[in-house]
């Protein structure tokens, strides 16, 4: 197809780079013009590092020029989501509460991707501390949806989505609490996974929810968000929850997903999401049931499962997060670092500490902190925090159960297409509902991939792959496999973005 | 001030229900839950990283050390060891509190249900456990400005966070019914002995006056027969004689109240070192709600049986034991021995004694000379700069003659002040005892006739006069004579 540098996938361009058909300078300049040119428009980034980004790139292209040996992402440029801490580089979580701090370490996944010595081109637009749908939440401006500029592309990590979707960056770091690489990746026609949880370092990713959140890999298809996967993954000292296991060969399960057969495959379709379709559009559940039958002819197996409790995801999803949210946004109380608000002589410095916040946090997390401050007080910790963590126990176990009989789980990613801004931001429940299907597979831990499989009114729509936990490999297979099923990348088909 | 009852009224008309929780910071290498040094006294904000700061990101690794170093210290008060257990978050705004929680444990600690066995006045009492939980320590406040260093009036607030998650070990007794009149010295009694188990276990310096043991002291009262009555919380009790004060003052205090009808209230007091009150602190009906919640940043405990069993194992005789040891193979009496605890002796005349000094000789220059030397320089006993192998030599050289007790005190002079061992400053300083009979017996001859009225009573049988001689034969041997050897030659010159 095309010869533009940015048009390739980051396989082609991994590849182009050691064979000496561009060097990296090359192609990592040719993704910072085109954030200069239509990143006014699709406001994507919060912060690039031009400078940064090329001085790796030339030291990919010096080892590569004298021979040296280099990992396989070398010299492919990335995006980060500003939830991860970045070593002297602006991190913000998209808060005015972290305006200006400027981290001393490095995320473990950040680390990696610095010993990957791919150049980081900067930091991604997000729903304030990863809370939110639609990226309105930023305190930064929102991010525009490269498909519909009037529409959101999703969130909480509409930023990195936005940016693999306008080809400013051929891969993006997200992280995913109940859908935020997910859902943005399926608005946005990319491809997103959410690894298993512990399977990928959470040191240095700013806590939202400390058992729910999850980095992982944004790209335009399996293949490079699998590459990309098993750069960052893997084990971590510096992560107690993380699991010290051998990382799931999902570069392996990726390339023999795309030779297209799936014979002896079963997915599980839950009863419980097609009886509760209803909050699905039908236009999503059109695309998601034609891309079902691709994976059919591809020889997979559609086995019906049941799993009554997913019905109680979302309230589950929203007394635990918020719960574990407010305690660990507690720390920021202007005392150590970020905003200091009131400190003039006048104010105690509890009442500092208390317009520091005040002023710090913007609606949707404040609403987070009040319903979890409220989730764990003295009296109604046992009804609503205590009951939540009881059904997440039998939610994993439906998982656990619907794998005994299947190999991964399918459903829509999310239930609508992309929405248009406004739209949802005056009823949190109708926002939380775009994580109706990608929450499950977060409280349960176990992994789960978004890959664009059509459009519905002109936006793409996305099937979600779950697998078993430490299962991540299938969810791969399973998502190339359908690719192997389409001509072009859906991603290559985004219209093209006017710069401002 | 609040209207007191004598105490000796109070323990009349009530009895005290006692209860202890006790902190201990641990000695490990590292802080709780990273990699940050511990060491005491540093620069502020030396001892410092992403994690014990709660920079944005980090995450918290639980201190193996500090897990194994709690299980001993629950093995040791002869508590169970969960099999299953795990940390949670107490959440709480304090600016010294990085996170705004303290990561703790709630539901589930470490070890539970033991006990500690102390004797008071010749009578047993034992001491329930409830609970041994590992938590993290906060920072430290200085508030600047102020006129008694505290937040009010103060212009600025400094904070120092090196101190922030050194691991801390939270000891919780069950409450202590029936020590009547002695509630002051059992709780003494406990604190010192929970300080003498800690101490032998190696994990923590306990030492009240750094803060690396501090106790926070509840006490009730209740008619004889009643209830219990309501509790009071009195933290910032920071000695052990603070202990038994603390008791004393809540004992007369509540009693007072308690006489006119007035009840008490649940609430935190602050014990005033320097008047030996309490004063009121926050009461707990505007308590904060703690909001305790599994910590999601770190895994479920499970230590193995297997791992419990090597600590046991492992675990030092305890020193209750190894001190009723010591007292029968010392022989010594109750109040001997008692001063022998009191004055933090055991291990030096232990030590002592396997350099080669008998028992007693140990004992005596420990709890005598040393002692008085310590006192003087206000140091503590093992602080002085003498060992016990050098103790044993200068005894060694005392039963050879070489010394005596007045030389043996000059050469103690020499050994604290850094010249050597006992025989190098012997011989620098030319502190023998004169050995050389003809020269005795010159001075002898000198000092009767410098006396020939004191020789006179001698040789008519006043044997006790004979001190004035040795007086005057000492003085002129610069005391480097053995004063047995010269009474002798005195005796046997002036003899009939």
């Amino acid at each position: 197809m095309s010869d533009r540098i940015i048009d390739q996938t980051a396989a082609e361009l991994s590849a182009g780079i050691r064979e000496g058909r561009y060097t990296s300078v090359e192609v990592t300049t040719a993704f910072l013009d085109r954030i200069d040119a239509i990143d006014g428009t699709v406001k994507a980034f919060l912060h690039v590092d031009r400078e940064g980004a090329l001085a790796t790139a030339a030291e990919v292209d010096a080892d590569i020029a004298a021979g040296k040996e280099t990992f396989a992402l070398a010299g492919v440029p990335i995006a980060i989501k500003d939830v991860v801490v970045t070593k002297g580089m602006p991190t913000t979580a998209a808060s005015k509460i972290l305006e200006g701090w400027i981290p001393p370490y490095d995320a473990t996944i950040v680390e990696r991707i610095k010993t990957a010595r791919m150049p980081i081109l900067g930091k991604t637009n997000m729903d304030e501390f990863a809370m939110g749908s639609s990226t309105e939440y930023s305190a930064y401006g929102k991010t525009l949806n490269p498909w519909d500029t009037g529409r959101i592309p999703g969130g909480s990590g509409g930023g990195s989505a936005a940016a693999v979707a306008a080809k400013m960056a051929p891969l993006a770091i997200g992280t995913d609490t109940g859908g935020s690489i997910r859902q943005p990746g399926a608005v946005t026609g990319t491809f997103g996974a959410k690894p298993t949880y512990g399977s990928n370092s959470r040191y240095g990713l700013i806590a939202f929810s400390s058992s729910l959140d999850t980095p992982g890999p944004v790209a335009r298809n399996a293949l490079d968000a699998a590459l990309l996967h098993e750069a960052i993954s893997g084990h971590d000292p510096r992560d107690s929850t993380a699991i010290d296991a051998p990382v799931p060969p999902v570069v392996a399960a990726a390339r023999a997903g795309a030779t297209g057969d799936l014979s002896g495959v079963k997915l599980g379709v839950v009863k419980e999401f097609k009886e509760g379709s209803d909050a699905a559009e039908p236009g999503v559940i059109a695309a998601y049931e034609a891309a079902v039958e691709q994976l059919v002819k591809l020889g997979a197996e559609i086995v019906e499962v049941s799993c009554p409790s997913f019905a109680y995801a979302l309230p589950t999803y929203y007394l635990i997060a918020p719960s574990e949210a407010s305690s660990n946004l507690a720390r920021y109380d202007g005392v150590r670092y970020g905003l200091r608000a009131g400190d003039d002589g006048k104010h105690s410095l509890e009442e500092v500490m208390s317009l520091t916040r005040e002023a710090g946090f913007g609606p949707e997390v404040k609403r987070r902190i009040i319903l979890g401050t409220y989730a764990l007080s003295a009296g109604y910790v046992d009804a609503f925090y205590g009951k939540a963590q009881k059904v997440r126990t039998l939610i994993k176990q439906d998982f656990e159960q619907a794998f005994e009989s299947v190999d991964a789980i399918i459903s829509p990613t999310t239930p609508f297409v992309a929405f248009k801004f406004g739209e949802r931001t005056g009823d949190p429940y109708q926002m939380y509902l775009a994580d109706l299907y990608t929450i499950p597979s977060n409280l349960y831990g176990g992994p789960g991939v978004s890959v664009p499989v059509g459009l519905s009114e002109g936006m793409p729509v996305g099937l979600q792959v779950m697998g078993p936990v430490m299962g991540d490999d299938i969810t791969y297979r399973v998502a190339a496999a359908f690719e192997s099923t389409q001509d072009t990348l859906l991603a290559d088909t985004a219209p093209e973005i006017e710069g401002k | 001030m609040s209207k007191l009852n004598t105490y000796e009224d109070a323990v009349a008309a009530y009895e005290p229900v006692l209860g202890l929780e006790t902190h201990i910071e641990l000695d490990t290498r590292t802080k709780m839950f990273c990699g940050c040094s511990t060491t005491f006294g540093g620069e502020p904000n030396t001892q410092v990283c992403p994690v014990c700061l709660a920079l944005p990101g980090a995450l918290p690794v639980a201190n193996r050390a500090a897990i194994e170093a709690t299980i001993k210290i629950g093995l040791a008060l002869n508590c169970s060891i969960a099999e299953w257990t795990r940390f949670a978050r107490k959440n709480y705004f304090y600016p010294d509190m990085p996170k705004n929680f303290q990561t703790t444990q709630y539901e589930e600690p470490l070890c539970e249900e033991g006990y500690v066995d102390v004797t008071v006045d010749g009578k047993p009492y034992r001491v329930e456990i409830e609970r041994v939980h590992l938590e993290e320590d906060t920072g430290k406040t200085l508030h600047v400005g102020g006129a008694t260093g505290r937040i009010h009036g103060a212009t600025e607030s400094l904070v120092d966070y090196n101190r922030a998650g050194i691991p801390l070990v939270e000891i919780v007794t069950k409450p202590v019914p029936g020590t009547g009149a002695l509630a002051p010295e059992v709780a003494r009694a406990y604190v010192t002995e929970l300080r003498d188990i800690v101490r032998s276990l190696g994990v923590s310096d306990v030492r009240m006056e750094q803060g690396s043991m501090r106790c926070d002291v509840n006490l009730s009262l209740n008619k004889p027969g009643a209830e219990w009555g309501t509790r009071t919380e009195t933290k910032n009790v920071n000695s052990l004689r603070s202990v038994e004060r603390a008791v004393r003052h809540e004992v007369r205090r509540q009693s007072a109240l308690l006489d006119e009808g007035i009840k008490i209230i649940q609430e935190t007091r602050h014990f005033q070192e320097g008047t030996g009150e309490t004063s009121p602190g926050r009461s707990k009906e505007e308590a904060t709600d703690y909001r305790y919640f599994p910590e999601p940043d770190l895994a479920v405990m499970e230590p193995s049986r297997e791992w419990v069993e090597e600590l046991r194992a492992s675990l030092p005789e305890p020193p209750r034991q190894r001190r009723e040891r010591l007292q029968a193979e010392w022989s010594l009496a109750d109040k001997e021995m008692q001063s022998v605890v009191n004055a933090d002796a055991v291990e030096l005349i232990e030590s002592t004694i396997a350099a080669g000094a008998a028992s007693s000789s140990a004992v005596k220059w420990w709890l005598g000379e040393l002692s008085r030397r310590a006192n003087e320089a206000g140091e503590e006993l093992g602080a002085l700069q003498i060992t016990p192998a050098q103790v044993a030599e200068l005894q060694g050289m005392v039963d050879d003659g070489r010394l005596n007790d007045k030389l043996a005190r000059q050469v103690i002079d020499g050994v604290l002040v850094g010249e050597g061992s006992p025989a190098e400053v012997a011989q620098k300083r030319g502190l023998e005892v004169v050995s050389d009979t003809g020269a005795l017996e010159a001075a002898v001859d000198e000092a009767i006739a410098a006396n020939p009225a004191v020789a006179d009573k001698i040789r008519g049988g006043a044997h006790a006069a004979a001190g004035v001689l040795i007086g005057a034969v000492m003085k002129a041997t610069k005391g480097q004579a053995d004063a047995g050897s010269v009474r002798q030659i005195i005796l046997d010159k002036l003899a009939g």
